[in-house]
């Protein structure tokens, strides 16, 4: 019997379950995937938002800039990429600089700092690729862009160190409430726990309806994105958002924290589970992303993908208003952070915090301090940021550091090595590359997924066709050796 | 101790590049190779058709890596394996080349002259952003060769191949022995990007549909890949409604394209030509910072290593005489793209560097019939080749003497695609 469930192994799951293990309990975080942070923590914008957009009265305005705040630190546990690298949105008329001061002045409510409106020579100054047509901007300089991948990788990671079982590719199929605790069924095995923490992403009302009668009801909104080659992520400094309309923040520009450029997202409903990019949209973005960044060079676009938000529908369920769910629901002991949209990504330090603090510890009587949590992991030494001193250093003692297996981001074997046998470590091509870049840059894995492969079998000890790029057994790579190779065995 | 030359790739253009140096006086030469072995990208390309034109027989990729292999060990050429170049930097008289490998760790070279050979990497389905799932099961087709040939493991059974491009029709047949079915090659443009005798001998040979003027619009399945739609397109290349067709397949192949490999080049600060993707070069294969040489796929893509190896050895020799003091930097010719004309390499001619005649390698921008390619200088037509046909896959090699040239003071070189005077 667990103390705590927690269905779903995103950012939000995965760092309450950290946030969780700062308390002696018996915590088992569940994912239906292969890999930890691998739905909608995968493929988002990447952005930690100032905090300026939503209502104040809504959580997602309470919590935005203070998850911002958080961010520095906890990137510093953690050792994950994040930079500071503010944001603006810019206006192309005086309609738009008016919703520019209303921006400026929901910001000053939810606090958060250093906004400041800038004149048109002001926005050129700081960001000369823009449009000519640009008359001003809101500048917000704590915003910032991260890599979610090794957040929510790290983020688990932690939760382990301190205590989580991680259970992947236990995908919950039911769940009986009896007397004071949960049986949860999963493919595998059935898991006893004393609460449930849903944090399944899209999938967080069919999981609810599990056990409850629904008051939420949650819809895919597809967004669509570009990454753009390292030579065009110097095009902008800082996040580039259009005027917010009704259907989210717009088509953004925007420097990766590993110095790539990305735009996107659009916005369109679809089914649970459809992450197809459509051409239609794709020339939807670029059209959109020209208008404030004409200088994109689209010829260096390295990779498209499309991710989902998980958005709470507010006109059949008047409790949501749009905004995150975090709360105990009807069922006692039965707790859902759900309709967990953008800013999610950003607000999860506060909203993690907030679960643990007031909604599970109030349910859980006489709770101790583990005295043995570690808020750090170990750090995760990447080869391209090392001076040449360190670099020799590093060869030194340990030569796998020497031998380049990813060319176009530089990423050693020892990096790769060192992903593999974390806790929360990588067990299939895309998680090697979700964790430490192998296969992320230009050539997009042509030349060193076949290494990857080679080292994943080598440190898991089977074969090479038994390496899967994704999901268990579903995502081979390889279907069986040739005609000639087996002639030869 | 600092090198007379070093070498940045041991695939086919390093390997003949460091022999010739070495041949032409270069003592200390040094070959960096990143892969476990020398020969480059021909090790897994176990086909033959290699070496028709360097040494009149077919060879298999290894068997012509080999041959030029010997040599490098012949004259006593050392090279590094698993090495990879960090960064290259030019201070003048001496070239500076950060490298790391597991042995050594972290080393700092030196070198008079430096070769660029790092070659080119295949075009990917995110550069070309293929409405659709991303699910297991698309390759680009250099990365099943490496698989099949050298691992020894097939990607699939149910095959549809994007792009014409020669290492996607190679890989058609060898999937095809290997016992998979390709059920369609899908080109975009009205005509194959492929050599001729490979749509003969790697598709006709095996009944495989070439479809020209066809597209894929989606890649179906989210988690291995399940099947992709085609579609027809128009002479602007748009999709033509109502022209889908879906064909279930395990693996797609695309093989759309090559780029020169030219991260370290540009990061010195090398001047680049926007056509090829790779540095402009002289008739010895100069760059832009004198004592930087290049050739092979990392200055333009190639289509026979023949002509890889034939570049090289100018590459080498001007190599060796930029080390002893005795090659010109006047730059006498400019190279100029006329109609019909997408490249020309080398971009610039230095006339008093020149033995005999300058090769010039050039590529059509599209397909033409019974016409010829002129070479202007100013209004004055110096040399013509006549072609019965010209593709853009097909590299033309057209050759001037130095004695034509050598008429004409200086200027551009202009070189048209026109119709033949009858």
């Amino acid at each position: 019997m667990y103390d705590i469930a927690i269905i779903g192994a995103g950012i939000a799951g995965s760092y309450i379950a950290r946030e969780l293990s700062r308390y002696k309990l018996d915590i088992v975080l569940l994912d239906g995937e292969n890999d930890v942070g691998n739905q909608i923590t995968m493929a988002n914008s990447a952005i930690v938002h100032a905090g300026f957009d939503a209502p104040a009265y809504k959580l997602k305005g309470k919590f935005n800039a203070v998850g911002n705040i958080m961010y520095g630190k906890i990137c510093d546990d953690l050792d994950v990429p994040f930079k500071r690298c503010g944001s603006l949105v810019v206006a192309h008329d005086e309609f738009e600089m008016a919703t520019i001061h209303d921006l400026y002045k929901n910001g000053l409510k939810n606090g958060v700092p250093g906004l400041k409106i800038l004149f048109k020579e002001e926005v050129h100054a700081m960001e000369p690729n823009l449009s000519e047509d640009i008359c001003g901007a809101l500048y917000a300089p704590t915003a910032g862009i991260v890599s979610p991948f090794e957040l929510c990788a790290h983020v688990a990671e932690n939760a382990i160190d301190n205590g989580v079982t991680l259970k992947l590719n236990h995908m919950v199929t039911a769940i009986n409430k009896v007397d004071d605790y949960f049986n949860i069924t999963t493919a595998d095995e059935n898991i006893d726990a004393k609460l449930v923490i849903n944090a399944a992403g899209l999938y967080a009302d069919d999981v609810y309806e599990m056990v409850g009668e629904p008051y939420f009801k949650l819809l895919a909104r597809k967004g669509n994105y570009f990454i753009f080659d390292k030579e065009a992520g110097s095009l902008v400094n800082s996040v580039i958002f259009p005027c917010p309309s009704k259907n989210g923040k717009g088509i953004l520009v925007s420097p990766t924290v590993h110095g790539n450029l990305l735009i996107g997202p659009d916005a369109s409903p679809v089914d649970k589970g459809d992450v197809s990019t459509t051409g239609e949209q794709l020339d939807y973005i670029k059209a959109n992303a020209l208008k404030n960044c004409p200088a994109l060079p689209f010829k260096k676009i390295i990779r498209s993908y499309a991710g989902l938000r998980n958005t709470p529908v507010a006109d059949t369920f008047t409790t949501t208003d749009g905004d995150f769910i975090l709360e105990e629901s009807p069922v006692k002991g039965f707790i859902n952070v759900a309709g967990y949209e953008s800013p999610g990504l950003t607000s999860i330090p506060a909203v993690a915090h907030y679960v643990v603090e007031e909604i599970v510890k109030p349910l859980i009587p006489n709770i101790e301090s583990n005295p043995n949590f570690n808020p750090k992991v170990r750090p995760h030494l990447r080869f391209e940021e090392l001076s040449d001193e360190e670099r020799a250093d590093i060869i030194k003692k340990d030569p796998k550091y020497g031998k380049v297996i990813c060319r176009c981001e530089t990423i050693t074997e020892g990096e790769i090595l060192d992903v593999i046998h974390r806790n929360a470590g990588a067990r299939t091509v895309k998680s090697v590359k979700k964790r430490c870049r192998a296969g992320m840059g230009r050539c997009q894995g042509g030349f060193c997924s076949p290494r990857v492969v080679e080292i994943l079998a080598r440190e898991l000890n089977c074969s090479l066709d038994e390496i899967m790029y994704d999901q268990q057994d579903s995502t081979y790579i390889l279907s069986g050796q040739t005609k000639s190779a087996k002639e030869e065995a | 101790m600092i090198y007379d030359v070093v070498i940045l790739g041991g695939g086919p253009a390093g390997l003949s590049a460091a022999v010739e140096a070495k041949k032409d006086g270069a003592e200390n030469v040094l070959i960096l190779e990143r892969d476990r072995e020398l020969g480059g990208i021909l090790n897994q390309c176990i086909h033959n058709g290699f070496g028709l034109h360097t040494f009149n027989e077919e060879l298999t990729g290894p068997e012509y890596a080999e041959r030029y292999i010997h040599q490098v060990t012949d004259l006593g050429i050392p090279y590094l394996l698993n090495t990879m170049v960090l960064d290259l930097t030019d201070n003048g008289d001496l070239k500076t080349i950060h490298v790391i490998n597991e042995e050594d760790g972290y080393t700092v070279i030196q070198s008079k002259a430096v070769i660029l050979t790092m070659g080119c990497r295949e075009r990917t389905s995110g550069a070309i952003g293929i409405p659709g799932y991303r699910p297991s099961g698309v390759f680009t087709a250099g990365t099943v060769q490496r698989y099949i040939n050298m691992e020894g493991y097939m990607p699939g059974k149910e095959v549809v191949i994007l792009g014409s491009g020669d290492i996607g029709l190679i890989m058609a047949r060898r999937m095809t022995l290997e016992g998979a079915h390709v059920n369609a090659v899908c080109e975009l443009m009205p005509y194959s990007n492929g050599l001729v005798r490979n749509i003969v001998q790697c598709l006709d040979d095996y009944d495989i549909p070439l479809k020209l003027s066809h597209t894929i619009t989606f890649i179906h399945g989210k988690d291995r890949i399940e099947g992709v739609s085609v579609s027809q397109v128009d002479e602007k290349m748009k999709v033509i409604p109502g022209t889908e067709e879906y064909i279930p397949c395990d693996t797609l192949l695309l093989s759309v394209g090559l780029i020169p490999e030219n991260e370290i080049t540009r990061t010195a600060g090398v001047e680049m030509d926007d056509r090829t993707n790779g540095s402009v070069v002289g008739e010895l294969r100069q760059t832009s910072i004198p004592g930087i040489f290049a050739c092979g796929n990392v200055v333009h893509v190639h289509d026979l290593v023949d002509f890889v190896s034939e570049e090289a050895v100018l590459a080498g020799k001007g190599a060796a005489k930029y080390v002893k003091g005795t090659l010109d930097t006047n730059v006498t010719f400019t190279t100029v793209n006329g109609n019909g004309i997408s490249y020309v390499v080398p971009q610039q001619v230095a006339m008093k560097n020149v033995e005999e005649n300058v090769t010039f390698y050039m590529r059509v921008r599209q397909v033409f019939k019974d016409r010829v390619v002129n070479a202007y200088i100013g209004d004055q037509l110096v040399a013509t080749k006549k072609e019965k046909k010209l593709l853009p896959a097909e590299m033309v090699n057209f050759k001037i003497a130095k004695d034509v040239l050598a008429q004409y003071p200086a200027g551009e070189i202009r070189f048209v695609v026109e119709e033949a005077k009858k």
